[in-house]
């Protein structure tokens, strides 16, 4: 169930990008800043220019075009371009730039017609059915369902078998038919920020509905709605071409489709009748295709950019590393660890990580940290969300984003290096080898990180035939073993069940014991219980002990929770900014914290009458740019 | 499973019905009149009377829908008003041209455009990047448009394909392959453009997923996350993307016949258009909504496969 409405919440973000801008924030403070954007992107800048010269010469029409649309000069047909028709006549021995620039107006018209009679049926429909849900929400689907199925032209056919042929008629039509367009996307917008919080503070406050959507859901669904109009205008001059092309347009008007067709008619006299009006289309339809797009960047870049810049405060000039590749080893020999420190299961030395922005700097997420982790021993890794923890645990993993850089420092495994010092990329040669089979991972979400698409059984399976090279039947009778070692009441059951079937707290078990399925020296767990109820959150960790103690494994334990580490861990290291503040036993760093920043950790989770209140507020998942 | 198809088979074919009736009375109601619009302005009103009746129009309309959907169910769809061939049987000598066209174009899109996409979604660089570029500049030339310059450049000017594609299956088969090329890739470029970019980022949606990452660190290898569980779990969002494509082409295909003058539904759709030929244009719509239905069918099925959430809700 939870799931369903996970899968919800994320399409409502994909089909409206705006959703993702702070409530917070006034719309025009958004706007500007997305229309500032806009004006940065060549390609924006091609488009409106485009589109702006489009609409002047079709505004302009009637003063710029020499010749009447329908004027024929029977005498001169098919002429080539001269000082008199500047593109030459058609075969009727009409103008063909006057008869473009009439056919620019009457395109640009037909398209915001159908655009505005699809956004005043879909906008409406999908702010009620949003807000209000219910029945008009079922029958409304209903009917989106019917339409959506419906090819546009064979409709417009019956339209123009029923009602003759006009422009208007057909545009009024395919605005209707586009209309759920619209609605899918308001109703989504609407339902994304229906139950946010200032929504409610809004109705609480005594606002009327109209009011509440007038002014917060509007705003929202403002930037999908024009990018949403670019795409539609542009389909529908395509539809309303091809009408025209087969002849089945209103004779009297000169429009693109209708040059078109008669370009084509004469292909063996004149060719180039067939140039003027493709062009047109196709810089018109380009232009429209290309604002949308750099709208959508530009709206994109706002969030992308965002939670980067919450993450870390550092930023390195790339000039700064410039002569780093130089001093870097070949690839081949991999550099042998520093003598004294083999014995250590994992060693991470200076590591820093960043990601390359825009601008060609280097954003750090992860700065200068070092710390050790010995087999047999728990090391907590505590900060707040954006301290760097948990990219700092997926560069041991070489689970890092494609566009993450190891800008310094090193990483060795028992005795040698899976990031020598000066390497810029986690060798995925050397983790490959070592995933799974000696380092495994526990991940924070456990719904999320099951294949919805296979069993639990399968999912435990295929791992260990793949690494330990057992037959399925063993890998079954193993993955069984397991499912009872982690407490699962009914192992068969669970081995047969897919992930959807079981609870959040059975998934987590699941997956601890997929990660010491093939029996790793060293486990990275990843906030392993913050997803969890409270009571499982405490059997999730009993177990975690109990397994650590039982097999003897190194764990990495990331966590924004000085309680789990205090329950748990050995040693502790505590991260903000993406540096390493202080570390050392866990006995020490809570008796006797020395930096202020532990303090005020320390502080808020001790003394504070709502125990973790600050820190839990921002333990959501990390960004990961 | 059989429940879950029944569902939706007894869906479509309420969906069939409403189309129809919504069709029928928009045809029927707003068409001013249809006897003299058959006969010219020349006819007398007693010949537009008799024709009235001939026509079953002076009828009442609710009584005509019934008497339509009586005949249409034991397979009499009418007759032409025009050529007085029975409607039945012009779809049942045209629809195996358009399809076979239909078909051909979405084998090819399926296997290019998930070829593409999968290949931009995994290795990104300039594959990706001809992709991007590839879908705006699909998007802002219409799928005719390129009908029009494939054949002015490819058959009229370089000669390298016959302009006009008449010739039927009988003449063998590579004659019939040649002939049909062009109309098949002026009908799947959009097609290819358009799908590879919504299977790319369906793929790359699905690549950032939390389970991918959990199935790195369990130490399954790239290519078994991607053939076994990235794919699998982008194939709904693809398969739609392929199913809302056919449905358009069944558009698309009406224009692009009309441009290579071949013998499918297109012309017959536009020639019933132009003359209001009203029980042609009912056979037309009636064809497509049931391809759309079937595709639909076909698409849920395949879904259910694939997912197994939808088989257990």
């Amino acid at each position: 169930m939870n799931n369903s409405s996970e899968e919800a919440a994320a399409t409502a973000a994909a089909a409206a990008p705006a959703t993702a801008i702070p409530a917070g924030q006034s719309g025009t403070v958004v706007r500007s800043t997305v229309i500032r954007r806009l004006f940065k992107n060549p390609l924006g800048i091609v488009a409106m220019t485009i589109l702006l010269a489009v609409s002047l010469l079709a505004v302009l029409a009637p003063v710029l075009a020499p010749f009447d649309q329908n004027y024929a000069n029977i005498a001169k047909t098919l002429a080539a371009p001269d000082s008199v028709n500047i593109l030459g006549t058609d075969s009727a021995g009409r103008d063909v730039f006057s008869r473009l620039l009439y056919g620019a107006q009457l395109t640009l018209l037909s398209a915001l017609l159908c655009a505005g009679v699809a956004i005043a049926i879909g906008l409406p429909a999908g702010l009620i059915a949003g807000y209000y849900a219910g029945k008009f929400e079922a029958a409304s689907n209903w009917v989106v369902g019917i339409l959506m199925s419906l090819p546009g032209l064979i409709v417009l056919l019956t339209i123009r078998a029923a009602f003759g042929p006009s422009v208007w008629m057909s545009m009024i039509a395919f605005g209707i038919l586009i209309s759920p367009s619209y609605f899918r996307l308001t109703r989504t917008a609407v339902q994304s920020v229906r139950n946010e919080l200032y929504v409610d503070a809004a109705r609480v406050s005594g606002l009327s509905d109209l009011s509440i959507i007038a002014r917060h859901i509007f705003s929202v669904v403002r930037a999908p709605i024009i990018i949403q109009t670019a795409a539609i205008a542009g389909v529908a001059i395509a539809i309303q071409s091809g009408l025209e092309f087969l002849g089945l347009g209103d004779p009297t008007k000169s429009t693109w489709g209708v040059m078109l067709s008669e370009g084509f008619k004469n292909v063996y006299l004149n060719p180039t009748l067939l140039f003027w009006p493709a062009l047109a289309m196709a810089l018109t339809i380009g232009g429209l295709v290309l604002l949308g797009n750099a709208i959508r960047d530009a709206l994109e870049d706002g969030e992308k950019i965002k939670p980067r810049r919450t993450k870390a405060p550092v930023t390195v000039p790339v000039a700064g590393r410039a002569a780093a590749p130089a001093a870097r080893p070949s690839r081949k020999s991999v550099a042998a660890v520093d003598p004294g420190t083999e014995h250590h299961l994992v060693k991470v030395t200076n590591l820093g990580v960043g990601y390359p922005q825009a601008d060609g700097s280097i954003k750090k997420v992860v700065d200068d940290v070092s710390f050790h982790v010995d087999r047999g021993e728990i090391l907590g890794i505590v900060g707040e969300s954006g301290s760097g923890k948990s990219q700092t645990a997926f560069s041991i993993l070489g689970l890092l984003p494609d566009n993450a850089r190891i800008v310094a420092g090193s990483i060795q495994f028992d005795g040698s290096y899976t990031v020598a010092p000066g390497e810029e990329h986690v060798s995925q040669e050397r983790l490959s080898k070592l995933r799974g089979r000696r380092i495994s991972y526990i991940p924070q979400e456990p719904m999320s990180n099951l294949d919805p698409a296979f069993t639990i059984g399968n999912q435990l399976v295929t791992p260990m035939v793949r690494v330990l090279g057992i037959s399925k039947a063993e890998a079954r009778k193993r993955a069984l073993k397991l499912l009872t070692d982690v407490g699962i009441v009914s192992p068969e059951r669970t081995f047969n069940a897919y992930p959807h079937e079981v609870s959040g707290g059975m998934a987590q078990r699941v997956l601890i014991a997929g990660a010491i399925s093939c029996e790793p020296d060293l486990v990275i767990a990843d906030e392993p219980t913050t997803a969890l109820d409270v009571t499982v959150q405490a059997d999730v960790l009993d177990l975690l002990r109990e397994l650590q103690q039982r097999l003897n494994i190194g764990v990495i334990l990331v966590t924004h929770n000085f309680g789990v580490v205090a329950d748990l861990c050995d040693r502790v290291a505590v991260m903000q900014n993406g540096r390493l503040v202080e570390e050392g036993s866990v006995r020490d760093i809570l008796r006797n914290p020395q930096e202020p920043y532990t303090q005020t950790l320390l502080a808020s989770m001790l003394e504070g009458k709502e125990p973790m209140s600050m820190l839990v507020s921002t333990g959501q998942k990390e960004p990961v740019a | 499973m059989i429940r879950f198809i029944a569902k939706r088979l007894g869906s479509g074919l309420v969906v069939l019905l409403v189309v129809s009736a919504l069709t029928f009375f928009l045809l029927y109601m707003s068409s001013g009149s249809i006897a003299r619009n058959i006969l010219g302005d020349q006819a007398t009103a007693e010949q537009v009377a008799m024709k009235e009746h001939e026509l079953g129009l002076d009828q009442p309309l609710l009584t005509r829908y019934f008497a339509w959907v009586a005949d249409a169910l034991s397979g009499n769809l009418g007759a032409s008003w025009f050529s007085s061939e029975p409607v039945a049987n012009s779809l049942a000598t045209r629809i195996p041209v358009t399809m076979t066209m239909v078909l051909a174009a979405m084998i090819l899109i399926a296997i290019c455009a998930a070829l593409i996409g999968v290949i931009a979604a995994v290795k990104r660089g300039w594959v990706d990047r001809v992709v991007q570029v590839g879908a705006i500049v699909g998007d802002s030339v219409p799928g005719f448009v390129i009908g029009v310059i494939l054949v002015t450049i490819l058959a009229i000017q370089l000669g390298l394909f016959p302009a006009t594609s008449t010739i039927s299956p009988d003449s063998g088969a590579d004659a019939w392959v040649y002939s049909m090329s062009l109309p098949v890739i002026a009908l799947l470029i959009n097609g290819v453009t358009g799908g590879a970019q919504q299977i790319r980022s369906a793929v790359i949606k699905q690549l950032e997923r939390d389970y991918v990452r959990t199935l790195r660190s369990r130490g399954i290898g790239e290519r078994e996350i991607l053939f076994k569980h990235v794919l699998r779990s982008a194939a709904p969002a693809g398969l739609t993307v392929l199913s809302l494509q056919l449905i358009g082409m069944l558009g698309g295909v009406v224009i692009i016949e009309q441009i290579f003058a071949l013998p499918g539904m297109g012309p017959l759709a536009v020639a019933a258009t132009g003359q209001s030929d009203l029980p042609v244009v009912m056979g037309v719509v009636m064809y497509t909504v049931v391809v759309v239905i079937v595709v639909n069918l076909l698409v849920d099925i395949l879904n259910g496969w694939l997912n197994p959430k939808v088989r257990v809700s």
